[in-house]
Protein backbone atom coordinates (compact mmCIF):
# COMPACT_ATOMS: atom_id res chain seq x y z
CA UNK A 1 0.00 0.00 0.00
CA UNK A 2 2.86 2.34 0.79
CA UNK A 3 4.12 2.28 -2.74
CA UNK A 4 0.72 2.03 -4.30
CA UNK A 5 0.15 4.50 -7.11
CA UNK A 6 3.57 5.92 -6.49
CA UNK A 7 4.87 5.09 -9.92
CA UNK A 8 1.77 6.39 -11.51
CA UNK A 9 1.91 9.60 -9.54
CA UNK A 10 5.52 10.21 -10.28
CA UNK A 11 5.07 9.26 -13.92
CA UNK A 12 2.12 11.58 -14.28
CA UNK A 13 4.06 14.42 -12.77
CA UNK A 14 6.95 13.57 -14.99
CA UNK A 15 4.83 13.61 -18.14
CA UNK A 16 2.99 16.72 -17.12
CA UNK A 17 6.24 18.48 -16.53
CA UNK A 18 7.33 17.79 -20.08
CA UNK A 19 11.03 18.23 -19.49
CA UNK A 20 12.53 19.09 -22.87
CA UNK A 21 15.32 16.58 -22.43
CA UNK A 22 13.06 13.57 -21.91
CA UNK A 23 10.69 11.29 -23.71
CA UNK A 24 9.89 12.06 -27.32
CA UNK A 25 12.50 14.73 -27.79
CA UNK A 26 15.21 12.28 -26.85
CA UNK A 27 13.97 9.41 -28.95
CA UNK A 28 13.98 11.52 -32.13
CA UNK A 29 17.27 13.36 -32.03
CA UNK A 30 16.82 14.75 -35.56
CA UNK A 31 13.89 16.87 -34.41
CA UNK A 32 15.12 20.16 -32.93
CA UNK A 33 14.53 20.44 -29.19
CA UNK A 34 11.79 22.65 -27.92
CA UNK A 35 12.83 26.24 -27.94
CA UNK A 36 11.62 26.92 -24.43
CA UNK A 37 11.92 25.15 -21.09
CA UNK A 38 8.78 25.51 -19.03
CA UNK A 39 9.47 25.12 -15.32
CA UNK A 40 7.19 22.60 -13.56
CA UNK A 41 7.53 24.46 -10.28
CA UNK A 42 6.95 28.13 -11.17
CA UNK A 43 5.70 27.64 -14.75
CA UNK A 44 8.19 30.27 -15.91
CA UNK A 45 9.76 29.91 -19.37
CA UNK A 46 13.40 30.08 -20.34
CA UNK A 47 15.05 29.66 -23.76
CA UNK A 48 16.33 26.10 -23.89
CA UNK A 49 19.81 27.24 -24.84
CA UNK A 50 20.00 29.57 -21.86
CA UNK A 51 18.47 26.93 -19.59
CA UNK A 52 21.05 24.35 -20.63
CA UNK A 53 23.91 26.80 -20.21
CA UNK A 54 22.58 27.44 -16.71
CA UNK A 55 23.04 23.72 -15.85
CA UNK A 56 19.32 23.08 -16.38
CA UNK A 57 18.32 25.29 -13.46
CA UNK A 58 15.21 27.47 -13.72
CA UNK A 59 16.40 31.08 -13.65
CA UNK A 60 13.11 32.22 -12.15
CA UNK A 61 12.75 29.95 -9.12
CA UNK A 62 16.03 27.99 -8.93
CA UNK A 63 14.33 24.60 -9.50
CA UNK A 64 17.12 22.17 -10.34
CA UNK A 65 15.66 20.07 -13.09
CA UNK A 66 16.45 16.46 -13.98
CA UNK A 67 19.70 15.52 -15.64
CA UNK A 68 20.81 12.50 -17.61
CA UNK A 69 23.60 10.52 -16.01
CA UNK A 70 26.03 11.89 -18.60
CA UNK A 71 25.11 15.49 -17.88
CA UNK A 72 25.51 14.84 -14.17
CA UNK A 73 28.84 13.16 -14.63
CA UNK A 74 30.17 16.03 -16.75
CA UNK A 75 29.11 18.53 -14.11
CA UNK A 76 30.57 16.54 -11.24
CA UNK A 77 33.68 14.56 -12.14
CA UNK A 78 37.07 15.93 -13.17
CA UNK A 79 37.50 15.61 -16.92
CA UNK A 80 38.52 12.14 -18.13
CA UNK A 81 38.73 10.82 -14.57
CA UNK A 82 35.72 8.49 -14.73
CA UNK A 83 36.12 4.74 -14.94
CA UNK A 84 32.84 2.85 -14.99
CA UNK A 85 32.16 -0.27 -12.89
CA UNK A 86 29.85 -3.10 -13.95
CA UNK A 87 28.79 -1.36 -17.16
CA UNK A 88 27.58 -4.56 -18.79
CA UNK A 89 25.22 -5.71 -16.05
CA UNK A 90 21.70 -6.04 -17.35
CA UNK A 91 18.25 -7.00 -16.04
CA UNK A 92 16.52 -10.32 -16.53
CA UNK A 93 12.86 -11.06 -15.98
CA UNK A 94 12.36 -12.69 -12.54
CA UNK A 95 8.55 -12.91 -12.65
CA UNK A 96 8.21 -13.15 -16.45
CA UNK A 97 6.47 -9.82 -16.67
CA UNK A 98 5.29 -9.45 -20.28
CA UNK A 99 7.55 -7.24 -22.36
CA UNK A 100 9.89 -6.36 -19.51
CA UNK A 101 13.19 -7.44 -21.07
CA UNK A 102 12.45 -5.66 -24.34
CA UNK A 103 11.55 -2.48 -22.49
CA UNK A 104 14.80 -2.54 -20.58
CA UNK A 105 16.82 -3.12 -23.77
CA UNK A 106 15.06 -0.27 -25.59
CA UNK A 107 15.61 2.14 -22.73
CA UNK A 108 19.23 1.08 -22.56
CA UNK A 109 19.77 2.23 -26.11
CA UNK A 110 17.92 5.46 -25.59
CA UNK A 111 19.66 6.36 -22.34
CA UNK A 112 23.07 4.95 -23.32
CA UNK A 113 23.35 2.88 -20.20
CA UNK A 114 22.33 -0.68 -19.45
CA UNK A 115 20.38 0.32 -16.35
CA UNK A 116 19.01 3.14 -14.19
CA UNK A 117 22.20 3.69 -12.23
CA UNK A 118 25.74 4.24 -13.46
CA UNK A 119 28.55 3.58 -10.99
CA UNK A 120 32.28 4.05 -11.15
CA UNK A 121 35.37 5.69 -9.83
CA UNK A 122 36.38 9.27 -10.54
CA UNK A 123 37.97 12.34 -8.98
CA UNK A 124 36.24 15.53 -7.85
CA UNK A 125 38.66 18.47 -7.68
CA UNK A 126 41.36 15.87 -7.29
CA UNK A 127 39.73 13.74 -4.60
CA UNK A 128 39.20 10.13 -5.57
CA UNK A 129 35.69 8.84 -4.92
CA UNK A 130 33.28 6.08 -5.88
CA UNK A 131 30.34 7.73 -7.63
CA UNK A 132 26.82 6.52 -8.41
CA UNK A 133 24.36 8.41 -10.56
CA UNK A 134 20.72 7.40 -10.96
CA UNK A 135 19.03 8.48 -14.16
CA UNK A 136 15.29 9.10 -13.93
CA UNK A 137 14.97 8.86 -17.73
CA UNK A 138 15.45 5.11 -17.36
CA UNK A 139 12.14 3.72 -16.04
CA UNK A 140 11.94 6.49 -13.45
CA UNK A 141 15.18 5.04 -12.06
CA UNK A 142 13.22 2.37 -10.26
CA UNK A 143 15.31 -0.13 -8.30
CA UNK A 144 15.46 -3.69 -9.55
CA UNK A 145 18.19 -6.32 -9.25
CA UNK A 146 20.73 -4.45 -11.35
CA UNK A 147 20.36 -1.13 -9.56
CA UNK A 148 20.61 -2.93 -6.21
CA UNK A 149 23.56 -5.04 -7.26
CA UNK A 150 25.52 -2.16 -8.83
CA UNK A 151 25.06 0.01 -5.76
CA UNK A 152 25.97 -2.88 -3.45
CA UNK A 153 29.12 -3.58 -5.46
CA UNK A 154 30.02 0.11 -5.46
CA UNK A 155 29.89 0.21 -1.64
CA UNK A 156 31.82 -3.05 -1.30
CA UNK A 157 34.45 -1.73 -3.71
CA UNK A 158 34.67 1.57 -1.84
CA UNK A 159 34.98 -0.19 1.53
CA UNK A 160 37.73 -2.38 0.12
CA UNK A 161 39.67 0.55 -1.40
CA UNK A 162 39.01 2.92 1.54
CA UNK A 163 37.15 5.38 -0.65
CA UNK A 164 34.21 7.67 0.06
CA UNK A 165 30.96 7.25 -1.88
CA UNK A 166 29.02 10.07 -3.54
CA UNK A 167 25.60 8.94 -4.67
CA UNK A 168 23.11 11.02 -6.67
CA UNK A 169 19.67 9.57 -6.00
CA UNK A 170 16.55 9.80 -8.16
CA UNK A 171 13.87 7.16 -8.22
CA UNK A 172 10.22 6.27 -8.41
CA UNK A 173 10.90 3.46 -5.92
CA UNK A 174 11.18 -0.29 -6.19
CA UNK A 175 10.82 -1.82 -9.66
CA UNK A 176 7.65 -3.83 -9.22
CA UNK A 177 8.09 -5.61 -12.57
CA UNK A 178 10.75 -7.66 -10.76
CA UNK A 179 8.43 -8.59 -7.89
CA UNK A 180 9.75 -9.31 -4.39
CA UNK A 181 13.36 -9.39 -5.65
CA UNK A 182 13.19 -5.62 -6.14
CA UNK A 183 12.08 -5.10 -2.54
CA UNK A 184 15.02 -7.16 -1.31
CA UNK A 185 17.44 -4.73 -2.98
CA UNK A 186 16.56 -2.23 -0.26
CA UNK A 187 17.91 -4.61 2.36
CA UNK A 188 20.90 -5.63 0.27
CA UNK A 189 22.08 -2.06 -0.39
CA UNK A 190 21.51 -1.08 3.25
CA UNK A 191 23.69 -4.00 4.30
CA UNK A 192 26.50 -2.90 2.00
CA UNK A 193 26.26 0.63 3.38
CA UNK A 194 26.54 -0.80 6.90
CA UNK A 195 29.81 -2.48 5.88
CA UNK A 196 31.17 0.68 4.28
CA UNK A 197 30.11 2.53 7.42
CA UNK A 198 31.89 0.05 9.68
CA UNK A 199 35.00 0.51 7.55
CA UNK A 200 34.91 4.15 8.66
CA UNK A 201 34.35 5.53 5.17
CA UNK A 202 32.29 8.57 4.29
CA UNK A 203 29.01 8.34 2.38
CA UNK A 204 27.46 11.48 0.91
CA UNK A 205 24.04 11.34 -0.75
CA UNK A 206 22.74 14.02 -3.06
CA UNK A 207 18.96 13.78 -3.27
CA UNK A 208 17.78 14.98 -6.67
CA UNK A 209 14.38 15.36 -8.26
CA UNK A 210 12.51 13.01 -7.71
CA UNK A 211 13.70 10.70 -4.90
CA UNK A 212 10.83 8.57 -3.59
CA UNK A 213 9.59 5.17 -2.39
CA UNK A 214 11.95 2.32 -1.70
CA UNK A 215 15.03 4.36 -2.53
CA UNK A 216 14.10 7.00 0.04
CA UNK A 217 13.40 4.10 2.43
CA UNK A 218 16.89 2.68 1.93
CA UNK A 219 20.20 4.09 0.69
CA UNK A 220 19.01 7.66 -0.03
CA UNK A 221 18.35 8.23 3.67
CA UNK A 222 21.50 6.58 4.98
CA UNK A 223 24.19 9.09 4.04
CA UNK A 224 26.53 10.41 6.73
CA UNK A 225 25.86 13.72 5.06
CA UNK A 226 22.65 14.30 3.12
CA UNK A 227 22.66 17.01 0.48
CA UNK A 228 19.61 17.93 -1.59
CA UNK A 229 19.13 19.98 -4.74
CA UNK A 230 16.84 23.01 -4.56
CA UNK A 231 13.13 22.27 -5.09
CA UNK A 232 13.69 18.53 -5.57
CA UNK A 233 10.71 16.30 -4.78
CA UNK A 234 11.73 13.93 -1.97
CA UNK A 235 9.44 11.62 -0.05
CA UNK A 236 8.37 8.11 0.80
CA UNK A 237 4.76 7.92 -0.35
CA UNK A 238 3.42 9.47 -3.53
CA UNK A 239 1.59 12.74 -3.27
CA UNK A 240 -1.62 11.33 -4.69
CA UNK A 241 -1.63 8.32 -2.39
CA UNK A 242 -1.41 10.66 0.57
CA UNK A 243 -4.10 12.91 -0.84
CA UNK A 244 -6.35 9.89 -1.37
CA UNK A 245 -5.66 8.65 2.16
CA UNK A 246 -6.25 11.89 4.03
CA UNK A 247 -8.80 13.37 1.61
CA UNK A 248 -7.38 16.86 1.64
CA UNK A 249 -5.13 19.01 -0.52
CA UNK A 250 -1.45 19.15 0.26
CA UNK A 251 0.59 22.34 0.40
CA UNK A 252 2.68 23.03 -2.73
CA UNK A 253 6.02 22.72 -1.00
CA UNK A 254 5.09 19.37 0.60
CA UNK A 255 7.94 16.86 0.06
CA UNK A 256 10.24 19.52 -1.37
CA UNK A 257 13.93 19.54 -0.45
CA UNK A 258 13.22 22.63 1.63
CA UNK A 259 10.38 20.89 3.48
CA UNK A 260 12.64 17.92 4.17
CA UNK A 261 15.37 20.18 5.54
CA UNK A 262 12.89 21.93 7.81
CA UNK A 263 11.64 18.54 9.03
CA UNK A 264 15.20 17.54 9.87
CA UNK A 265 16.05 15.04 7.15
CA UNK A 266 18.47 17.00 4.96
CA UNK A 267 21.76 18.54 6.08
CA UNK A 268 22.30 21.09 3.33
CA UNK A 269 20.67 22.25 0.14
CA UNK A 270 23.38 22.97 -2.39
CA UNK A 271 23.18 24.70 -5.76
CA UNK A 272 24.58 22.70 -8.65
CA UNK A 273 27.25 25.24 -9.37
CA UNK A 274 28.65 24.89 -5.84
CA UNK A 275 28.43 21.12 -5.57
CA UNK A 276 31.97 20.19 -6.64
CA UNK A 277 33.43 22.72 -4.21
CA UNK A 278 31.13 21.62 -1.39
CA UNK A 279 31.91 17.94 -1.88
CA UNK A 280 35.66 18.53 -2.10
CA UNK A 281 35.61 20.62 1.09
CA UNK A 282 33.74 17.88 2.92
CA UNK A 283 36.23 15.29 1.65
CA UNK A 284 39.14 17.46 2.77
CA UNK A 285 37.64 17.82 6.23
CA UNK A 286 37.30 14.04 6.45
CA UNK A 287 41.02 13.68 5.82
CA UNK A 288 40.83 12.31 2.30
CA UNK A 289 43.87 13.25 0.22
CA UNK A 290 44.00 14.60 -3.32
CA UNK A 291 45.18 12.28 -6.07
CA UNK A 292 48.24 13.65 -7.87
CA UNK A 293 47.58 16.65 -10.07
CA UNK A 294 44.16 18.24 -10.55
CA UNK A 295 43.02 17.50 -14.07
CA UNK A 296 40.46 20.23 -14.47
CA UNK A 297 36.91 19.39 -15.39
CA UNK A 298 34.29 21.98 -16.03
CA UNK A 299 34.97 25.54 -14.97
CA UNK A 300 33.64 26.31 -11.51
CA UNK B 1 1.32 -32.07 1.78
CA UNK B 2 1.36 -29.11 -0.58
CA UNK B 3 -0.90 -26.12 -0.52
CA UNK B 4 -3.18 -26.19 -3.56
CA UNK B 5 -4.61 -22.70 -3.17
CA UNK B 6 -3.88 -20.03 -5.77
CA UNK B 7 -2.35 -16.72 -4.74
CA UNK B 8 -5.68 -14.94 -5.06
CA UNK B 9 -7.44 -17.56 -2.95
CA UNK B 10 -4.81 -17.01 -0.28
CA UNK B 11 -5.37 -13.28 -0.62
CA UNK B 12 -9.01 -13.88 0.36
CA UNK B 13 -7.94 -16.07 3.27
CA UNK B 14 -5.57 -13.53 4.80
CA UNK B 15 -8.25 -10.87 4.55
CA UNK B 16 -10.68 -13.09 6.49
CA UNK B 17 -11.73 -11.12 9.53
CA UNK B 18 -11.40 -14.23 11.66
CA UNK B 19 -7.78 -14.80 10.73
CA UNK B 20 -5.77 -14.88 13.97
CA UNK B 21 -3.63 -11.85 14.74
CA UNK B 22 -0.61 -11.33 16.99
CA UNK B 23 -3.01 -10.77 19.87
CA UNK B 24 -4.15 -14.37 19.43
CA UNK B 25 -0.72 -15.87 18.84
CA UNK B 26 1.35 -14.17 21.54
CA UNK B 27 -0.52 -15.69 24.51
CA UNK B 28 -0.54 -19.10 22.80
CA UNK B 29 3.21 -19.07 22.13
CA UNK B 30 4.80 -17.09 24.96
CA UNK B 31 4.54 -16.56 28.69
CA UNK B 32 4.65 -13.38 30.76
CA UNK B 33 4.44 -10.97 27.84
CA UNK B 34 5.12 -7.45 29.06
CA UNK B 35 4.46 -4.57 26.66
CA UNK B 36 7.02 -1.77 26.36
CA UNK B 37 5.92 1.50 24.78
CA UNK B 38 7.35 4.43 22.90
CA UNK B 39 10.20 5.40 20.64
CA UNK B 40 11.67 7.90 23.15
CA UNK B 41 11.51 10.60 20.46
CA UNK B 42 7.94 11.28 19.51
CA UNK B 43 5.30 8.85 20.74
CA UNK B 44 3.94 5.34 20.93
CA UNK B 45 2.62 3.77 17.75
CA UNK B 46 -0.02 1.12 18.44
CA UNK B 47 0.41 -0.38 14.97
CA UNK B 48 3.53 -2.01 16.37
CA UNK B 49 3.38 -3.90 19.62
CA UNK B 50 6.68 -4.50 21.39
CA UNK B 51 7.92 -6.01 24.59
CA UNK B 52 9.56 -8.97 26.26
CA UNK B 53 8.25 -12.43 27.04
CA UNK B 54 9.54 -15.89 27.76
CA UNK B 55 9.45 -18.78 25.33
CA UNK B 56 8.38 -21.94 27.15
CA UNK B 57 9.71 -24.26 24.45
CA UNK B 58 13.25 -23.26 25.38
CA UNK B 59 13.11 -23.28 29.17
CA UNK B 60 11.34 -19.94 29.32
CA UNK B 61 14.16 -18.15 27.57
CA UNK B 62 13.55 -14.37 27.47
CA UNK B 63 12.88 -12.97 24.00
CA UNK B 64 12.00 -9.58 22.55
CA UNK B 65 8.82 -9.47 20.50
CA UNK B 66 8.09 -6.85 17.86
CA UNK B 67 4.74 -7.32 16.14
CA UNK B 68 2.47 -5.54 13.69
CA UNK B 69 -1.06 -5.48 15.04
CA UNK B 70 -4.11 -6.01 12.87
CA UNK B 71 -7.29 -5.25 14.72
CA UNK B 72 -10.04 -7.83 15.12
CA UNK B 73 -12.77 -5.23 14.83
CA UNK B 74 -13.17 -1.64 13.75
CA UNK B 75 -12.33 -0.17 17.18
CA UNK B 76 -9.13 -2.15 17.44
CA UNK B 77 -8.25 -1.20 13.89
CA UNK B 78 -8.75 2.46 14.65
CA UNK B 79 -6.34 2.09 17.53
CA UNK B 80 -3.74 0.17 15.54
CA UNK B 81 -4.27 2.04 12.26
CA UNK B 82 -4.94 -1.25 10.42
CA UNK B 83 -1.36 -2.29 11.21
CA UNK B 84 0.10 0.51 9.12
CA UNK B 85 2.94 1.93 11.21
CA UNK B 86 4.14 5.52 11.43
CA UNK B 87 7.86 6.33 11.73
CA UNK B 88 7.68 6.22 15.54
CA UNK B 89 6.52 2.59 15.27
CA UNK B 90 9.65 1.66 13.35
CA UNK B 91 11.78 3.67 15.76
CA UNK B 92 10.20 1.87 18.72
CA UNK B 93 11.01 -1.41 16.98
CA UNK B 94 14.62 -0.36 16.59
CA UNK B 95 14.87 0.79 20.19
CA UNK B 96 13.61 -2.57 21.42
CA UNK B 97 15.89 -4.45 19.04
CA UNK B 98 18.89 -2.54 20.38
CA UNK B 99 17.75 -3.34 23.91
CA UNK B 100 17.55 -7.01 22.96
CA UNK B 101 21.08 -6.81 21.58
CA UNK B 102 22.38 -5.34 24.83
CA UNK B 103 20.83 -8.12 26.89
CA UNK B 104 21.52 -10.91 24.37
CA UNK B 105 17.90 -11.76 23.76
CA UNK B 106 16.76 -13.01 20.36
CA UNK B 107 14.30 -10.78 18.51
CA UNK B 108 11.08 -12.26 17.15
CA UNK B 109 9.35 -10.06 14.55
CA UNK B 110 5.75 -10.89 13.69
CA UNK B 111 4.98 -9.29 10.33
CA UNK B 112 1.42 -8.51 9.30
CA UNK B 113 0.89 -5.18 7.54
CA UNK B 114 -0.56 -3.78 4.32
CA UNK B 115 2.40 -1.36 4.38
CA UNK B 116 3.83 1.66 6.14
CA UNK B 117 1.28 4.45 6.58
CA UNK B 118 1.08 7.15 3.91
CA UNK B 119 0.22 10.55 5.36
CA UNK B 120 1.45 14.06 6.00
CA UNK B 121 2.75 13.40 9.50
CA UNK B 122 4.41 10.16 8.42
CA UNK B 123 6.35 12.13 5.80
CA UNK B 124 7.16 14.99 8.18
CA UNK B 125 8.57 12.57 10.70
CA UNK B 126 10.58 10.71 8.07
CA UNK B 127 8.86 7.46 7.13
CA UNK B 128 11.57 6.74 4.57
CA UNK B 129 14.38 7.47 7.00
CA UNK B 130 12.82 5.33 9.73
CA UNK B 131 12.53 2.29 7.45
CA UNK B 132 16.00 2.80 5.99
CA UNK B 133 17.52 3.08 9.47
CA UNK B 134 15.93 -0.22 10.49
CA UNK B 135 17.20 -2.02 7.39
CA UNK B 136 20.76 -0.93 8.13
CA UNK B 137 20.59 -1.47 11.89
CA UNK B 138 18.97 -4.90 11.75
CA UNK B 139 21.59 -5.99 9.24
CA UNK B 140 24.25 -5.57 11.94
CA UNK B 141 22.21 -6.31 15.07
CA UNK B 142 24.36 -8.59 17.22
CA UNK B 143 21.63 -11.00 18.30
CA UNK B 144 19.51 -13.51 16.37
CA UNK B 145 16.49 -12.10 14.54
CA UNK B 146 13.65 -14.35 13.34
CA UNK B 147 10.83 -12.82 11.29
CA UNK B 148 7.53 -14.57 10.67
CA UNK B 149 5.00 -13.32 8.12
CA UNK B 150 1.58 -14.14 9.56
CA UNK B 151 -0.66 -12.69 6.86
CA UNK B 152 0.20 -9.68 4.76
CA UNK B 153 3.81 -8.74 4.14
CA UNK B 154 3.31 -5.36 2.52
CA UNK B 155 6.35 -3.84 0.90
CA UNK B 156 8.92 -1.68 2.73
CA UNK B 157 6.60 -1.48 5.72
CA UNK B 158 7.05 -5.24 6.20
CA UNK B 159 10.71 -5.36 5.20
CA UNK B 160 11.57 -2.94 8.03
CA UNK B 161 10.82 -5.85 10.40
CA UNK B 162 12.13 -8.59 8.13
CA UNK B 163 15.89 -8.10 7.92
CA UNK B 164 16.57 -11.31 9.79
CA UNK B 165 18.53 -14.55 10.06
CA UNK B 166 15.54 -16.60 9.07
CA UNK B 167 12.28 -15.59 7.41
CA UNK B 168 9.30 -17.86 7.97
CA UNK B 169 5.94 -17.66 6.24
CA UNK B 170 2.64 -19.09 7.34
CA UNK B 171 1.56 -21.22 4.40
CA UNK B 172 -1.13 -18.80 3.23
CA UNK B 173 0.78 -15.61 4.00
CA UNK B 174 1.87 -13.36 1.14
CA UNK B 175 4.85 -11.04 0.89
CA UNK B 176 5.13 -8.58 -1.96
CA UNK B 177 6.72 -5.37 -3.20
CA UNK B 178 3.28 -3.83 -3.69
CA UNK B 179 -0.25 -5.15 -3.20
CA UNK B 180 -1.66 -7.03 -6.22
CA UNK B 181 -4.27 -4.31 -6.54
CA UNK B 182 -1.62 -1.61 -6.64
CA UNK B 183 0.39 -3.62 -9.14
CA UNK B 184 -2.61 -3.97 -11.45
CA UNK B 185 -3.66 -0.36 -11.18
CA UNK B 186 -0.19 1.00 -11.85
CA UNK B 187 1.17 -1.36 -14.46
CA UNK B 188 -2.09 -2.16 -16.23
CA UNK B 189 -4.15 0.89 -15.23
CA UNK B 190 -6.84 -1.55 -14.13
CA UNK B 191 -7.27 -2.39 -10.43
CA UNK B 192 -9.93 -4.99 -11.26
CA UNK B 193 -7.16 -7.26 -12.59
CA UNK B 194 -6.08 -7.82 -8.99
CA UNK B 195 -6.27 -11.64 -9.04
CA UNK B 196 -4.38 -11.84 -12.30
CA UNK B 197 -1.67 -9.70 -10.72
CA UNK B 198 -1.61 -11.90 -7.62
CA UNK B 199 -0.91 -14.97 -9.77
CA UNK B 200 1.77 -13.25 -11.83
CA UNK B 201 3.69 -11.56 -9.01
CA UNK B 202 5.07 -14.72 -7.33
CA UNK B 203 4.16 -13.75 -3.79
CA UNK B 204 3.26 -17.05 -2.11
CA UNK B 205 5.33 -18.80 0.54
CA UNK B 206 6.50 -21.36 -2.04
CA UNK B 207 7.58 -18.61 -4.47
CA UNK B 208 9.55 -16.90 -1.72
CA UNK B 209 11.28 -20.14 -0.76
CA UNK B 210 12.32 -20.53 -4.36
CA UNK B 211 13.70 -16.98 -4.57
CA UNK B 212 15.70 -17.55 -1.37
CA UNK B 213 13.75 -14.79 0.37
CA UNK B 214 12.09 -17.15 2.88
CA UNK B 215 13.66 -20.16 4.61
CA UNK B 216 10.68 -21.97 6.05
CA UNK B 217 6.95 -22.44 5.47
CA UNK B 218 4.74 -23.13 8.48
CA UNK B 219 1.59 -25.22 8.08
CA UNK B 220 -1.71 -23.67 9.08
CA UNK B 221 -4.79 -25.51 10.26
CA UNK B 222 -6.83 -27.24 7.53
CA UNK B 223 -8.63 -24.61 5.50
CA UNK B 224 -6.61 -21.78 7.04
CA UNK B 225 -5.27 -20.48 10.35
CA UNK B 226 -8.69 -19.13 11.36
CA UNK B 227 -9.97 -22.70 11.77
CA UNK B 228 -7.57 -23.51 14.59
CA UNK B 229 -5.36 -20.76 15.99
CA UNK B 230 -4.02 -23.05 18.71
CA UNK B 231 -2.82 -25.63 16.20
CA UNK B 232 -1.26 -22.94 13.99
CA UNK B 233 0.43 -21.31 17.00
CA UNK B 234 1.88 -24.64 18.01
CA UNK B 235 3.34 -25.07 14.52
CA UNK B 236 4.88 -21.60 14.70
CA UNK B 237 6.38 -22.49 18.07
CA UNK B 238 7.87 -25.68 16.61
CA UNK B 239 9.54 -23.74 13.82
CA UNK B 240 10.69 -20.99 16.18
CA UNK B 241 12.13 -23.48 18.63
CA UNK B 242 14.12 -25.12 15.89
CA UNK B 243 15.38 -21.81 14.47
CA UNK B 244 16.35 -20.40 17.86
CA UNK B 245 18.22 -23.57 18.80
CA UNK B 246 20.25 -23.17 15.66
CA UNK B 247 20.85 -19.40 15.64
CA UNK B 248 21.34 -18.81 19.38
CA UNK B 249 24.37 -21.05 19.46
CA UNK B 250 25.96 -19.52 16.36
CA UNK B 251 28.93 -17.27 17.01
CA UNK B 252 27.88 -13.61 16.50
CA UNK B 253 30.40 -12.84 13.76
CA UNK B 254 29.27 -15.91 11.81
CA UNK B 255 25.63 -15.04 12.39
CA UNK B 256 26.09 -11.55 10.92
CA UNK B 257 28.12 -12.84 8.02
CA UNK B 258 25.37 -15.33 7.15
CA UNK B 259 22.69 -12.65 7.51
CA UNK B 260 24.59 -10.37 5.12
CA UNK B 261 25.05 -13.21 2.64
CA UNK B 262 21.39 -14.17 2.80
CA UNK B 263 20.43 -10.77 1.38
CA UNK B 264 23.62 -10.22 -0.61
CA UNK B 265 22.85 -13.10 -2.94
CA UNK B 266 19.27 -12.04 -3.76
CA UNK B 267 19.09 -10.59 -7.24
CA UNK B 268 18.80 -11.83 -10.81
CA UNK B 269 20.83 -10.25 -13.57
CA UNK B 270 22.97 -10.98 -16.57
CA UNK B 271 25.86 -9.42 -18.44
CA UNK B 272 25.77 -8.04 -21.98
CA UNK B 273 28.16 -9.33 -24.56
CA UNK B 274 31.14 -7.07 -25.21
CA UNK B 275 30.06 -6.22 -28.77
CA UNK B 276 26.57 -5.03 -27.81
CA UNK B 277 28.04 -2.09 -25.91
ZN1 LIG C 1 10.96 27.74 -11.99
Amino acid sequence: MALEHLFQTVRERFNKEGDASTGEARSRPEVPKDLMFKCPRCLGSTYTEEFEKNRKICKHCNYHSRLTWKERLLMTADRDSFVELDSRMISVNPIDFPGYEQKVRDLGEKCQTSEAVVTGECTVLGYKIVIGIMDSHFMMASMGSVVGEKITRAFEYAADKSLPVLLFTASGGARMQEGIISLMQMAKTSGAIAKHNEAGQLYITVLTDPTTGGVTASFASLGDIIIAEPKALIGFAGRRVIQDTIKQQLPDDFQSAEFLQESGFVDIIVDRKHLRKTVSRILEMHCYVKEGQLKGGEKA
Amino acid sequence: MTNQLTASERLMLIRDKNRPTVNDYIPLMFNRFMEFCGDRCYGDDKAILGGIATFPRLGNMPVTIIAQVKGRNIDENKRTNFAMPHPEGYRKALRLAKQAEKFSRPVICLVDTPGAFCGIEAEERGQGEAIARNLMAFMTLKTPVISIVLGEGGSGGALALAVCDELMMLENALYSVISPRGFASILWKDPTRESEAAELMKITAEDLLEFGVAERVIAEADGGAQNDARFTASNISDALEDALRKHCKTDTAKLLEARYEKFRKIGMFDFMEEESL
